[in-house]
């Protein structure tokens, strides 16, 4: 549709500091970042972190009192919300009680002016993508959640936008509902290739649906990167900790040997870790956190053969979960959790305060910034 | 259940007979006095008046047989002298007076509900009390305020004057300004609370999304707005229109008492005149058109899924 239409800006939303207050509160304190045309881009982060702020201000609906902000390459400053060639799924769905489903569809292109059969045409079109024909001629108050999700979307995206701006649109869905729409949706993005930025607190749903993240908290970008990225290397505490769970290990760098992973002291022990994989470089003598995902840990029994990396450690807590077990452990006062996939039948044979050995990896361990 | 039934019948007292007895004389309890109080002091008045209508004025003013329609004629204009217009002028002006009381009430009233429910919530009690506040003090000490008010030497006229609205020496008041200022004053406050309590609990999502998809201000106001504060804003209009429609104190008092309207018609009937026939057509007339006027806005409305308020 009408998104690609030209390929001389290669960016849809291009912000520069942006700063927004609430009275005291900086709900955005400099955020810069730029997202691409045709990329499903999420704004992942805790509440009051900022993202809505952020995705009223690129809707239009809020503004910034310092930076600048480009949709398509145009200063958006200038724009007024209903000129922006951007559509909102709101997070209440704010669908119009008063106007059927068929005329809530329609009331962006009504807004447009623009010819009586063309509006038909693309609405039932649109109905018919998001599969809502059957309900055209009910009011939103006789249609369930999740149909009212996708009347709301198919309010939005009828307009064919440039970039549609998703406030948290699944939050009130039930789980499998959720699990659904996420797939449906990211099909959706690919198909019309329209510029997607989703709001969202749901790291799984981030995960599941986008091609980048922004991770942010307290009204900053903590990192921004591909999925995969931003979870097998997390920059800061915040990142490691919000997307997934982590193990954070306190550690003072000893040796940084040429040929060789380099060597931290930690209360475990000699803890040998890939500093060539790290975002930035490291010296001799200085402090770091050293990150490892629940995963990432190997489990095996005491009478195991030991080598670097190895430790012993005691089981202070099996949770079976089904598909997985975790496993909550202390090696040498320190608190690590497990995690093992439960692929074949029976348990892996650790009972609570039973002895093991953990061994974490050296390519699995994340120098964090912080 | 079986059991129930026969324990209930060994009991003496058949429960599903007395039930429905028990459940009427709740309702003749707590219904019977408003009935009562209705039928004797509303309905057999209306009746009577209904009644005398169609009836003939006697040489001394009393009311006798034979049942006729004459005071219908003469209202419509159709009186002993030829077509005189006089009456059907005095409804309309009446009617008049009441929509345009009720439009200028919106005008004012529509800012001042948005004012007051986005105000912040410790100042928005203190608002709407200032806005209740003229329901204190009696009408007539009210219109005589403001006929000091705007009398023609009065601070407010001579203001007028210097910023240059009205002519010098001419004065606001008796005329049709001073009237419109009366009237909206009295009956505001019947407009804005009810279109208040709208405006209060109203979606400002809706407004977010209309803007949205493409809606300027305007667009936003009559699509996302408007829907939403319709009940209220159709109740407070017929609370201004009904009484608005009868009134004849304010038009006089700051009207000059040239024009007569429906309210000074029915009392010169009943009292100078003593025709209580044709004073009571008049009423039935005026209680027809404005009964008339509300079906009208009740079929119109009934028909999009708005406010039913009949």
């Amino acid at each position: 549709m009408a998104a690609n239409q030209s390929a001389s800006e290669p960016f849809a939303i291009q912000a520069e500091n942006l700063v927004r207050r609430f009275g005291e509160t900086e709900a955005l304190s400099r955020v810069s970042l730029n997202i691409r045309r045709g990329e499903f881009f999420s704004l992942l982060g805790p509440s009051g972190c900022g993202k809505t702020t952020l995705l009223r201000i690129i809707a239009g609906l809020d503004s910034p009192v310092e930076g600048s902000l480009k949709i398509c390459g145009n200063d958006a400053a200038s724009i007024p919300a209903h000129k922006r060639p951007v559509n909102t799924v709101f997070q209440s769905y704010a669908l119009f009680p008063h106007l059927s489903v068929r005329d809530n569809v329609a009331f962006g292109l009504r807004m447009k002016r623009i010819p009586q059969a063309q509006i038909a045409e693309r609405v039932d079109q649109t109905m018919a993508l998001v599969q809502i024909s059957p309900f055209a001629d009910r009011r939103p108050a006789q249609l369930s959640g999740g149909q009212k999700q996708r009347v709301a979307l198919a309010r939005a995206i009828v307009n064919e936008p440039e970039v549609l701006l998703l406030d948290e649109p699944l939050g009130a869905l039930d789980l499998k509902l959720r699990k659904e729409l996420q797939v449906e949706l990211s099909q959706l993005q690919r198909r019309l290739g329209i510029t997607f930025i989703l709001v969202t607190h749901d790291q799984e749903e981030a995960l599941v649906m986008s091609d980048r993240i922004a991770v942010m908290n307290a009204g900053k970008i903590e990192q921004l990167d591909e999925v995969e990225k931003l979870y097998e290397r997390p920059r800061t505490r915040f990142v490691a900790r919000f997307l997934g769970s982590c193990n954070l290990i306190e550690a003072t760098v000893a040796q940084i040997p040429a040929n060789d992973f380099a060597v931290a002291d930690a209360p475990l022990g000699e803890l040998h870790f890939d500093a060539a994989k790290s975002s930035r470089n490291v010296g001799i003598g200085e402090k770091i956190t050293l990150a490892i995902r629940p995963e990432k840990i190997g489990l095996l029994h005491s009478d195991a053969p030991r080598s670097r990396n190895h430790f012993p450690a005691k089981v202070e807590e099996v949770i079976y979960s089904g598909a997985e077990t975790q496993y909550r452990l202390r090696a040498k006062e320190l608190p690590l959790s497990a995690c093992l996939l439960n692929a074949s039948v029976g348990s892996h044979g650790f009972e609570i305060g039973q002895s093991a050995l953990v061994h974490l990896p050296p390519e699995s361990l994340i120098v964090l910034d912080d | 259940m079986h059991t129930v039934t026969r324990n209930t019948q060994h009991a003496g007292k058949p429960r599903r007979g007395f039930a429905p007895m028990g459940e009427l004389l709740r309702s003749l309890i707590t219904s019977g006095p408003s009935v009562i109080w209705l039928t004797v002091l509303l309905l057999v008045p209306l009746l009577a008046v209904a009644v005398i209508s169609f009836m003939s004025r006697g040489d001394y003013g009393e009311t006798q047989l034979p049942f006729t329609l004459d005071n219908y004629k003469r209202l419509l204009g159709f009186g002993l002298l030829g077509f005189d217009a006089l009456y059907p002028i005095i409804l309309a002006r009446s009617l008049a007076l009441g929509i345009g009381t009720a439009l200028a009430c919106v005008a004012a009233g529509l800012p001042l509900a948005f004012f007051i429910a986005r105000l912040p919530a410790r100042f928005k009690n203190l608002a709407l009390t200032l806005v209740v506040i003229p329901f204190w003090t009696n009408l007539l000490i009210r219109t005589y305020a403001w006929q000091i008010l705007l009398a023609p030497e009065g601070w407010l006229a001579r203001v007028v004057h210097a910023i240059g609205i009205g002519a010098s020496g001419e004065a606001l008041y008796p005329g049709t300004g001073a009237v419109a200022i009366g009237m909206i004053c009295d009956y505001l406050p019947f407009l804005v609370l009810p279109l208040y309590a709208s405006v209060e609990k109203l979606d400002w999502s809706l407004a977010e999304a209309a803007m949205d998809l493409g809606a300027n201000g305007a667009k936003v106001f009559r699509h996302a707005i408007l829907p939403q504060i319709m009940p209220g804003l159709i109740a407070g209009m017929i609370l201004v229109f009904l009484p608005a429609t009868g009134q004849f104190v304010i038009p006089d008092l700051l009207g000059g008492a040239k024009t007569v309207m429906l309210g000074n018609a029915i009392q010169q009937q009943f009292g100078q005149s003593r025709d209580w026939p044709f004073g009571s057509a008049i009423a039935v007339v005026a209680l027809a058109l404005v009964m008339f006027s509300l079906w009208i806005y009740a079929r119109k409305s009934s028909g999009k899924g708005g406010p039913q308020l009949l």
